[in-house]
């Protein structure tokens, strides 16, 4: 079949998931990725597999939004290189960078051919997703050592020093060095910071050039909680594997395994049950007003406002207790499962939850009114950390921040599946792109998702089946997963193995898009600000670091 | 300002009684002497290094500061260097990308000091294992004075880990 004037053949892919896919050369590779962008679509995600084990070599894929729905390409590579396409997409920059590091397929021609996620963990030289890289190599390439030693055998030595007996203890190793861009001229000073933040945040490095008090430059480099995700998938069955996706990044458990399930469902060929659907939607709409509230809170605190953080998380605690009451855990960690749901409602858990919304809806109306009112709150939000909705566009911003520069992208609206075709969801935009807009967005999201869950309990349908069966999935299968999660969109590709096990999953978060883009919000803005500029976009560093 | 003062006395106080510390969590024996740990009892600096978490356990370890848990209230609190801290409060398994910036972080901590491993990646290397990217559980880097599991531990759980490694036998006993 043929779409939108795309000159390739396409198949479409079994799910819930809009999605088709393609087999490309090179030169419908570019093409196709020009086309796409030219007629307003984007990239979602670009990653790489290693199919020298089936006799197909390396493969380059990306998946592109197309009116359509999601287009996903496959590039059987010659050799180890495909066309560079950042010159098309600026976000596939970090993405082609990681595929390097961690398959050694090169984008050619790439501008920017520096590592990524790759630091001191491995060399140059070796590409720890391909297959011939030894899945069972430790740290610093030593052999394994019994976990489960005794713990009495722990150090007790208190000098400062570390002592050599622990497993990897002993003098700091060095640091590997990384060519930041300098910025020159008079007056220009550099501000290292991180990995360690001085908040109770994930860690990352941010590089500052400066001039005064005037942020010049914002450097990112990240790639330090890097733990190895998807070569620890490639070690599991597709059961198993539900788990590990629920905790890429342990704010967004629900969009993960609710994207992963998706992608097992459409590889496997099973259909959920109704009201399963229905309490995934349910789920993930908690899960995003449980980060939102959190978000509004930190926004206010970030901006000297103490009051907002003690009131918000107030309310996400007592949303918390909710969660583990009724579904079994605070931030519904593995509540989604393949098949379906792992728990049901009962009618006095949706009672409870429906008198819990009205009082939080309450709540929340009132801190937005002190939000908007507090003068000194609004001065540190308005015009802060701006990113104007073009350079959103070029750059493809997505997300809650994309929502905020005028970017009206939301799966839930544009290629909705079950519960969202019944739920007519109104997305939340702002065309401003400042702090303001984003805390504006955050707001409206949080009562429309009451509405949501409001709709859902509703109209729940009957019926105690809440999980099909997953039959074991034939080797080589393949499925996409793609969910609108509280951050941005969620995506996760999966192939299987023959075992029911997993050959290859690339989980993908909105952060791919978005940390180069809060390059730009910075620019301008006064360092104190950052800190508020870059929680106003609270991207997650475990899902971009894998 | 009418409208945020009334919301604060309309909200009232919500914390609840803290936990107790529990001898269970304790990976090695109380390492530092009684009256040094009656000092932090009273005012304990602590260091947060996220070593390569999911992120839950950070959502936990926010939560441990809202009304609630009111940590603050113990003269317990977060500060922004290793240089003012008595404790470290380490999350994730230690990717290898990370090892450094801990044990640099440990260095930089003045003696006397505490280490609290904090979820189950913390404890074992829990999800995630030892692989190439990950040295596993924090004992395998940094030594570790408590331990507390969870996917991720509650704010009482956390609350507890910490004071138990500032406890005593001889002040649980009182």
């Amino acid at each position: 079949m043929r779409l939108e004037g795309l000159n390739i053949e396409l198949s479409q892919l079994p799910g819930a998931v809009t999605a088709f896919g393609a087999v490309v050369d090179a030169a419908q590779w570019i093409d196709t990725c020009r086309a796409v962008q030219e007629q307003g679509g984007r990239l979602v995600a670009l990653w790489a597999a290693d199919a020298r084990g089936e006799g197909r070599g390396f493969i380059a894929h990306a998946a592109l939004v197309v009116r359509s729905g999601l287009l996903v390409l496959t590039h059987p590579l010659a050799g180890a290189s495909f066309p560079d396409v950042a010159a098309i997409f600026p976000a596939a920059d970090r993405m082609q960078r990681a595929a390097f590091d961690l398959l050694g397929v090169a984008a050619s021609a790439g501008d920017d051919r520096r590592k990524w996620l790759r630091h001191a963990a491995w060399s140059a030289t070796e590409f720890p997703l391909r297959k011939d890289f030894d899945s069972r190599r430790r740290p610093h390439g030593e052999p394994s050592r019994d976990s489960n030693a005794d713990e009495s055998a722990a150090p007790r030595v208190t000098g400062g020093r570390i002592p050599e007996q622990t497993a990897f203890g002993g003098p700091a190793p060095p640091l590997d060095a990384y060519p930041f861009v300098r910025v020159e001229g008079e007056g220009v000073h550099e501000i290292p910071v991180g990995p360690v933040h001085a908040g109770t945040i994930e860690p990352g490095h941010f590089r500052f050039s400066v001039v005064g008090e005037t942020l010049l430059r914002l450097e990112e480099r990240l790639g330090y909680k890097h733990k190895g995700i998807e070569k620890r998938f490639e070690s599991m069955t597709l059961a198993e594997g539900a788990r590990l996706a629920g905790r890429v990044s342990g704010d967004s458990a629900v969009a993960y395994a609710w994207a992963y399930a998706i992608a097992v469902e459409s590889a496997t060929g099973v259909t959920p049950p109704p009201r399963a659907l229905w309490l995934r939607g349910l789920l993930l709409e908690r899960e995003r007003i449980a980060n939102h509230l959190g978000d509004l809170g930190f926004l206010g605190n970030d901006a000297a406002l103490a009051f907002g953080l003690a009131q918000f998380l107030r309310l996400k605690e007592d949303w918390l207790r909710t969660h583990h009451t009724l579904f079994g855990h605070r931030y519904l960690m593995d509540a989604v499962v393949p098949g379906g749901v792992a728990g049901d409602v009962t009618p006095e858990g949706a009672a409870h939850m429906r008198s819990e919304m009205d009082e939080i809806e309450r709540a929340v109306t009132v801190l937005k009114s002190v939000y908007d009112e507090h003068a000194g709150l609004q001065d540190r939000f308005i015009n802060c950390g701006r990113v104007a909705p073009g350079l959103a566009a070029r750059l493809g911003l997505i997300g809650v921040a994309g929502r905020a520069s005028a970017q009206s992208w939301d799966l839930r609206v544009e290629y909705p599946y079950p519960p969202y075709t019944e739920l007519e969801v109104r997305m939340a935009t702002h065309r401003n792109g400042d702090v303001a807009a984003r805390v504006t967005v955050r707001f409206e999201e949080i009562f429309e998702s009451l509405r949501l869950c409001r709709l859902i309990l509703e109209r729940l349908p009957a019926g105690g089946d809440i999980a099909a069966r997953v039959p074991p999935a034939a080797a080589g299968a393949f499925g996409v997963g793609w969910v609108e999660g509280w951050r941005g969109e969620v995506f996760i590709a999966l192939e299987t193995d023959s075992g029911d096990r997993i050959r290859r999953c690339h989980p993908h978060d909105p952060s791919w898009q978005n940390w180069p883009v809060l390059e730009h919000a910075v620019i301008g803005n006064i360092v104190p600000d950052f800190p508020l500029i870059n929680k106003s976009f609270n991207l997650s560093y475990s899902g971009h670091d894998l | 300002m009418y409208q945020l003062l009334k919301q604060i006395a309309a909200t009232g106080i919500r914390t609840e009684t803290p936990p107790r510390p529990d001898e269970a969590l304790r990976v090695v024996a109380e390492r530092l002497r009684a009256d040094v740990l009656r000092h932090f009892a009273g005012a304990l600096t602590i260091r947060h290094v996220d070593a390569g978490s999911c992120n839950g356990c950070e959502l936990e370890i926010h939560m441990c500061n809202n009304p609630y848990y009111n940590l603050e209230g113990l003269g317990i609190r977060f500060v922004a260097s290793p240089r003012h801290a008595d404790m470290l409060l380490v999350t994730g398994p230690v990717s290898r990308h990370m090892e450094t910036a801990l044990k640099r972080t440990y260095e930089a901590t003045p003696d006397p000091k505490l280490v609290v491993a904090i979820g189950d990646c913390g404890c074992t290397g829990g999800i995630f294992g030892e692989s190439y990217a990950s040295c596993g559980r924090v004992s395998n880097v940094i030594p570790v004075d408590v331990a507390v599991p969870g996917c991720p531990p509650t704010p009482v759980a956390i609350m507890q880990g910490i004071l138990t490694a500032i406890s005593t036998r001889n002040s649980q006993a009182t």
